[in-house]
């Protein structure tokens, strides 16, 4: 009670002395306890508007308060108490509610501030000790247990556990990170215990970079806001004109101060940023960045969606998808492949052992007689052997019957493929290929279903590579054997005709990004230079989050064209109604006032509801679950 | 030239971006003067010779705001 009252005491004061101040007007008797009331209201309610009145006409500028000054004093001195008092009453407690609701649509970020842990446990030499997040410097030891926020960035040096990255990525499956893989503060580890070698500290640090990202998004000035900001500088001023005129005309200067009041385009200006902020907010928490008001315009205006294929569609990874062997198990095929390639650096020789350690086949041998062929693969030895791997250039006789015809089935369907032989005869194939992330065919059903109209997949690879994903994705259009700079000159040849999305993994796509007119980066965190190009940054790998961030656009779209619609028919309609003198001041501001209140809380629905997914109402009933258990 | 962000409680109007860069912009020795209306945050570049975080500080409160934290 006392809190409540120390936070809304002055509310509750004004409030009260409006309760007597419409109870002496009602009964109409004792002026002056009326006159001594409603002055004491006018002079509390709105000493912080005659103040910033002040200070404006000291600086030259005509804002909402001067003028509502203006209309308090002209009431006043024609003697209409009532109205002066609760004008300025209506217009304070409007203020202070459209506080209370705007901190609410700015929520996101504060909670997104609230998720650094404030201690580490620091391991120095024979010791662990609990310190202050802000004493951390690069290089520290730290170890993190169960259950624990990870205090900052860093890599692994020690453990292997199962890290939850939803607060960052808006992935709600826990990932696996083992020794040297790198780690995100503010994430939680779900199992395991880790020790950490700190590698950003304060501001540097992912979480930081992307509050600032965030705040930075919410005050970038969309093309409509920026209308609406000129429009109120000069509509304003307008109003003052067109008051004075109607006073001359009419000689009513009730009417002419109820129309300074109510011609506030208050709801008009704020109508566009709430919705942006809030939606903004929203989305982070999904791990969707959206760089700004205007990031979000463009992403829903998108017709058509420019895929890169490496890395965007595809893990970017290499990975053995077919084996077929010739007189010889598979696993032995991996087995003297991957000890063939032991010592070679290349991705596809990755891919083989990467393989072979899936399968938990032993291949700590080591060849012998290494030899590297340019073009063609290698030859090596093993247990007395002599072994070829490679293209069929490997060989020393052309490939024939069976052989020929599997080796150019492994082709056609666009594998990187290689063949084992021994000195005699063929061993086996291995096909090689990069593979699709998880949920991409779904995705390009869901951009269909989303009025999409085309999807093209521009790529560098080859036409035959090329050609197998696009139609195991059902893409329209394939683009291949692309330099970056041709993907920019495709997209522009499209422009005329579509709004372009071009989304990509940011690596060797820059260019692109920068020429379509929404450009979405996937995988953003830990690529600074996708994250400073890209319109949208997607911050997991999950590329389906796509569809997320193209529904949220256009729904933070809606919420902004329903705000502005509805603020400028509540002003036509009061101007209407004051012309016809069916309009008191303080029912013009009462109005003005809760259309204002009205457009915020329509911005709120935005954070409220789960506008992308069904990602928002799991982590709520979650929360929800986690308060009851505490009780 | 030194740069002073301060944290102002919620502004709830845009007006309130004009009120305080219009008033900073005009003293003398305020290189930039710009206000992050959804951040409520107010970020000053001026020249150390003619003001100090002090003074950028008390200007801002005398327009009517709170300030809630300098950086």
């Amino acid at each position: 009670m006392k809190n409540i009252l120390k936070k809304h005491g002055y509310i509750i004061f004004i409030s009260s002395l409006f309760i007597l101040s419409m109870i002496f007007n009602e009964l109409n008797q004792s002026r002056l306890v009326s006159f001594i009331i409603m002055t004491l209201l006018t002079i509390f309610a709105g000493f912080h508007i005659f103040k910033k009145a002040f200070m404006d006409l000291k600086y030259k500028i005509i804002g909402i308060d001067l003028l509502v000054t203006i209309a308090v004093i002209a009431a006043y001195m024609i003697g209409d108490l009532f109205e002066a008092a609760a004008v300025t009453y209506l217009f304070t407690l409007g203020h202070y509610l459209e506080k209370m609701s705007l901190e609410k649509t700015r929520s996101s970020l504060k909670a997104m501030m609230d998720l650094k842990p404030l201690q580490a446990r620091l391991i120095t030499l024979d010791k662990e000790d609990m310190v202050s997040l802000d004493s951390l410097k690069v290089g520290d030891i730290l170890l993190v247990k169960v259950g624990e926020k990870i205090p900052t960035d860093g890599i692994i040096i020690e453990g292997n556990v199962f890290i939850d990255e939803q607060m960052m990525t808006g992935e709600s499956m826990p990932v696996e990170k083992d020794i040297s893989d790198a780690i995100i503060g503010s994430t939680v580890v779900t199992s395991g215990y880790l020790k950490m070698r700190v590698t950003k500290v304060g501001e540097d640090t992912t979480l930081s970079r992307m509050i600032h990202m965030v705040e930075e998004a919410q005050d970038s000035k969309a093309k409509t806001q920026k209308f609406m900001e000129v429009f109120s500088k000069y509509y304003t001023p307008l109003i003052v004109i067109f008051s004075i005129f109607i006073f001359i005309m009419t000689k009513d200067i009730r009417l002419s101060i109820t129309m300074l009041v109510i011609a506030c385009p208050g709801a008009l200006v704020i109508a566009t940023p709430v919705s942006f902020v809030a939606g903004i907010g929203n989305a982070a928490k999904k791990g969707i960045l959206f760089k700004g008001g205007d990031s979000i315009e463009k992403l829903s205006k998108g017709e058509i969606v420019f895929f890169d294929k490496t890395g965007t569609l595809t893990k970017g990874k290499p990975e053995v998808v077919e084996i077929k062997t010739f007189h010889i198990s598979e696993e032995e095929l991996i087995k003297i492949a991957s000890i063939g390639e032991a010592y070679s650096e290349h991705p596809i020789a990755h891919a083989i052992i990467q393989e072979a350690m899936k399968n938990h086949v032993d291949i700590k041998d080591k060849p012998k007689n290494y030899q590297s062929i340019k073009g063609k693969g290698i030859k090596f030895s093993y247990q007395d052997k002599i072994y070829s791997l490679g293209n069929e250039r490997i060989l020393e006789n052309p490939l024939m019957g069976e052989y020929q015809m599997a080796y150019h089935k492994f082709l056609n369907v666009g594998y990187t493929t290689l063949l084992l032989a021994n000195e005699n005869q063929v061993l086996g194939l291995i096909g090689i290929a990069d593979t699709l992330r998880p949920k991409t065919e779904l995705l390009m059903k869901d951009l269909k279903s989303l009025g999409i109209k085309k999807t093209v997949m521009l790529t560098g690879d080859q036409e035959i590579v090329a050609h197998q994903i696009a139609n195991q994705l059902g893409i329209d259009n394939v683009n291949a054997n692309l330099y970056p700079e041709d993907k920019a000159q495709i997209i522009k040849s499209y422009q005329d005709e579509y709004h372009t999305i071009f989304v990509g993994d940011g690596i060797n796509d820059a260019l692109a990004l920068s020429y379509a007119d929404a450009s979405v980066a996937v995988g953003g965190i830990g690529k600074d230079l996708a994250m400073e190009t890209a319109d949208v940054v997607l911050m997991s790998e999950d590329i389906g989050k796509l569809k997320d961030a193209i529904k949220i656009s256009r729904k933070v779209k809606i919420n902004m064209i329903q705000n502005i619609i509805f603020a400028l028919s509540v002003v036509f309609f009061l101007m209407i109604g004051v012309l016809l003198n069916q309009v008191t001041m303080s029912l013009g501001m009462l109005v003005h006032e809760g259309s204002v209140l009205i457009v915020i809380i329509n911005a709120i629905r935005l954070l409220r509801f789960d506008i992308g997914g069904n990602h928002v109402k799991r982590l709520r009933t979650k929360q929800l679950h986690q308060e009851s258990s505490h009780l | 030239m030194k740069k002073t962000v301060l944290q102002l409680e919620t502004l709830t109007c845009p007006s309130c971006i004009r009120r305080i860069e219009g008033t900073l912009i005009k003293l003398e020795g305020i290189e930039t003067a710009v206000v992050k209306f959804n951040a409520s945050k107010v970020e000053v570049v001026y020249d150390e010779m003619k003001q100090s975080d002090e003074s950028v500080l008390k200007v801002v409160k005398d327009l009517g705001y709170k300030v809630i934290s300098r950086k």
